[in-house]
């Protein structure tokens, strides 16, 4: 039996949504009936709405896809002003105020605190400044990424236009609109890697093919990455290769063969990667040629992957942060945006910056960050001078550098713990108290609220996922601990070797961690090969919790809050569900 | 009068019609003796994958852990409320032992 999911999609989805949405804008919250709020809310996804979680009925997070984070000048500024003028709850963010822009670790935008009642009026202004909301979230084409730098960075060939042709063909594309699943790709020309197409369910990846004697530059094609639901898969190899102009035709037929085969029955098995467990990429190939191409399939070429640097566990983790030249001899800045959350007011001046001295473009990576680009030489010295860059920097402490964190309870229902707030103070707290081994400069620590994974944690130097455990008795909010992860020629996935540590014991076990690090390294080898030498047992001794200085706030259940950081924090002082004005809606009898 | 009962936004929560009634991140105590060697399984609700109705119980086929001993996997259909009427009412979570549907049954 088809899941009720599917049922809401057959009878409406895709572009047609749209019309019922601007309906229930227009006539308000209430006229949304009681009982088609779960499939109006399903829907709505497909127009990049995710309704927030209990306690926040009635507000949306409202998620802006910029293919590749490639955000064209006086877009950013767009941004800023409709976090600020509509981007605004009925509570604050101790860290970050009341209207803030999240840069996401798929190179998209999100707001939250979003009120229906708003939503056309948000559109218009995105869609007057080529900005859009459609497939940000819901089972279809999401959001494609790569290497951020496309087009302007060296490269093996030349992403760019690939997926600028990709993002035009399978937006708002009738037969690609209704998938099993989400559908995520990944299309990088650099040769090093950063595409992080390993992770995705779709990745093309450098590699050249000799035809003729002649070198053909395109990609190969893997199929089936993902990290959520406890159920990490790399994406494997199809053996097949496409060179760049037909890019679109082979993901045409990929993407129609994971509509067509894709299981609708359970959406828990509906990812390609589970397909692809199933089937193996042989068959998969095959399926593919046989049934939805009509030409031939070439056969993998040569890949670059020996060459990969990226989160490679080198000492370059590739990251963009810091001053890069660009093909073209201007320069881009990269600057890094602390668990990837930025004021409305730092990012209009961040759109400023972009302008005065740039093209005013920015754009976004799937560490979190914004890179300034096309900075002439000779402009340099002053951008690096101005006060935007002392808080959001191009030259961070590894610490602040390496922090990626997810929304986590503040917004999301799958949460279990509390998340960006707690690793600004984490970030701060090692900052302060804990010395990096030598040559150390990048380390990552990624926290996910739950396994969904959304701040890639399996590929962090440190990885955290959101538990619980009992301290003294009572119930606090904990943090497994995984080590071993990384991308790079050989990618793994890391081992979740410490369970349920209490959160104000986790800045402990990092610093101890660390510690034992500096003791036991051999030569100046990095932490990803230190780690990589240990048995499962030496890797559990490694991670030894600890109280110190540190305190967190959240330890309690944040999410039976229906604000982590309210004054009145208790589901019951809740204004949800608000009007369009943001005023209490009575419940009705129930 | 039929109630509609679905599991929305990956196993997230519980909709009973249309409302969101339980969520994940729930720790529960559970008389499950087959799912780890605890006395009371400590249980951490991470997702839930099904729901049905026996009877007048509402109970969530759950993915879980054990926060004491670290167990984790599928303890079966857990009640978490009833319909009477068809009203929901759940169940005081956090200060009863839940047992699993098909414990009850054998
Ligand atoms: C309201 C907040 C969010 C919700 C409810 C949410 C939901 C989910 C869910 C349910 C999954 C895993 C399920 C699946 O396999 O499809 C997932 C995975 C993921 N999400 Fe989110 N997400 C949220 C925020 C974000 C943000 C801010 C980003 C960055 C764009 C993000 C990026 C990802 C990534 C990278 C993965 C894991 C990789 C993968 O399996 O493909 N999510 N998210
Ligand atoms: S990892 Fe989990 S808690 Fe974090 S945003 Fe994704 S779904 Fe929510
Ligand atoms: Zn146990």
């Amino acid at each position: 039996m088809p899941t009720d999911v599917e049922r809401w999609k057959s009878e409406v989805y895709g572009n047609e949504i749209r019309e019922h949405l601007y309906q229930f804008a227009e006539d308000g919250w209430e006229s949304i009936p009681d009982d088609e709020h779960d499939a109006w809310f399903e829907r709505f996804k497909w127009w990049g709405l995710y309704h927030q979680r209990n306690g926040q009925e009635s507000y949306f997070m409202m998620r802006i896809g910029t293919p590749n984070g490639v955000l064209e000048p006086g877009q950013t500024e767009v941004v800023a002003e409709i976090a600020k003028e509509y981007a605004s709850g009925p509570a604050e963010n101790p860290e970050f105020g009341d209207a803030y822009v999240d840069w996401t670790t798929r190179q998209s935008i999100q707001l939250h605190w979003i009120k229906l009642e708003d939503i056309p009026e948000i559109f218009e202004k995105l869609e007057a400044n080529g900005l859009s909301t459609q497939q940000a979230c819901g089972d279809s084409w999401r959001n494609i990424v790569g290497n951020p730098m496309a087009g302007k960075a060296p490269e093996f060939v030349d992403a760019w236009p690939v997926i600028q042709e990709l993002n035009e063909r399978f937006k708002g594309n009738e037969d690609h609109s209704n998938l099993p699943r989400k559908w995520k790709v990944s299309v990088t020309g650099a040769p090093d890697g950063s595409g992080q197409g390993d992770i995705n369910d779709l990745a093309f990846e450098p590699a050249y093919k000799e035809v003729d004697g002649e070198e053909v530059r395109g990609f190969n094609v893997r199929v089936g990455g993902g990290l959520s639901r406890n159920e990490p898969r790399l994406a494997r190899e199809l053996d097949v290769f496409t060179r760049p102009e037909n890019a679109a035709d082979v993901a045409a037929g990929i993407s129609a063969l994971f509509r067509e085969h894709g299981d609708r029955e359970n959406r828990y098995n509906a990812r390609v990667k589970f397909l692809m467990d199933e089937w193996g990429p042989e068959k998969f190939r095959n399926t593919l040629q046989e049934e939805f191409v009509d030409f031939e399939l070439e056969t993998a070429g040569t890949d670059l992957r020996e060459q990969y640097t990226y989160n490679a566990g080198g000492e370059e983790h590739g990251d963009l942060i810091g001053v890069h030249e660009q093909a073209d001899g201007n320069y881009y800045v990269g600057l890094n945006v602390l668990v990837g959350r930025m004021g409305a007011d730092d990012t209009l001046e961040l759109a400023e910056l972009a302008e005065k001295y740039g093209s005013g473009e920015i754009r976004i990576s799937q560490r979190q960050n914004v890179m300034i680009t096309d900075v002439p030489e000779e402009d340099l010295d002053d951008l690096l001078e101005e006060d935007l860059l002392e808080h959001y920097s191009p030259d961070p402490h590894p610490f602040m550098r390496g922090s990626v964190a997810c929304t986590g309870t503040e917004f999301c229902s799958l949460s279990i713990v509390e998340t960006k707030n707690r690793q600004v103070r984490f970030a701060r707290w090692l900052k302060q108290n804990v010395e990096l081994p030598d040559g150390v400069e990048d380390f990552h620590i990624h926290l996910s609220g739950c396994t969904a994974s959304c701040a890639q944690p399996q590929i962090a130097d440190i990885s955290l996922r959101g538990m619980k455990t009992r301290k003294d008795g009572e119930p606090v909010e904990a943090l497994d601990i995984g080590l071993g992860g990384g991308l790079g020629e050989d990618p793994h996935f890391a081992e979740w070797v410490g369970q349920r540590v209490p959160v104000d014991e986790v800045p402990g076990a990092i610093k101890n961690l660390l510690a034992s690090f500096e003791d036991q390294r051999e030569g100046d080898e990095t932490f990803r090969t230190f780690i990589a030498r240990q048995d499962e047992e030496e890797l559990e001794d490694l991670i030894e919790p600890e109280e110190t200085s540190y305190e967190d706030p959240y330890m309690h259940n944040t999410k039976m809050t229906w604000y982590p950081y309210a004054d009145e924090d208790d589901m019951d002082a809740s204004p949800a569900p608000t009007d369009g004005e943001g005023n209490p809606i009575a419940p009705a009898d129930d | 009068m039929s109630v509609a009962l679905r599991i929305l936004d990956d196993g997230a929560w519980l909709s009973v019609n249309d409302q969101r009634r339980v969520s994940v991140s729930e720790l529960w105590r559970l008389d499950a003796p087959d799912f780890c060697d605890c006395d009371l399984v400590d249980f951490i609700a991470e997702g839930f994958t099904g729901v049905s109705a026996d009877g007048h119980q509402v109970a969530v086929t759950t993915y879980g852990k054990c926060i004491a001993c670290g167990e984790s996997g599928v303890p079966g259909k857990l009640p978490v409320g009833h319909i009477r009427q068809g009203e929901y009412k759940g169940y005081d979570r956090q200060n009863i032992v839940l047992r699993p549907i098909e414990r009850r049954q054998r």
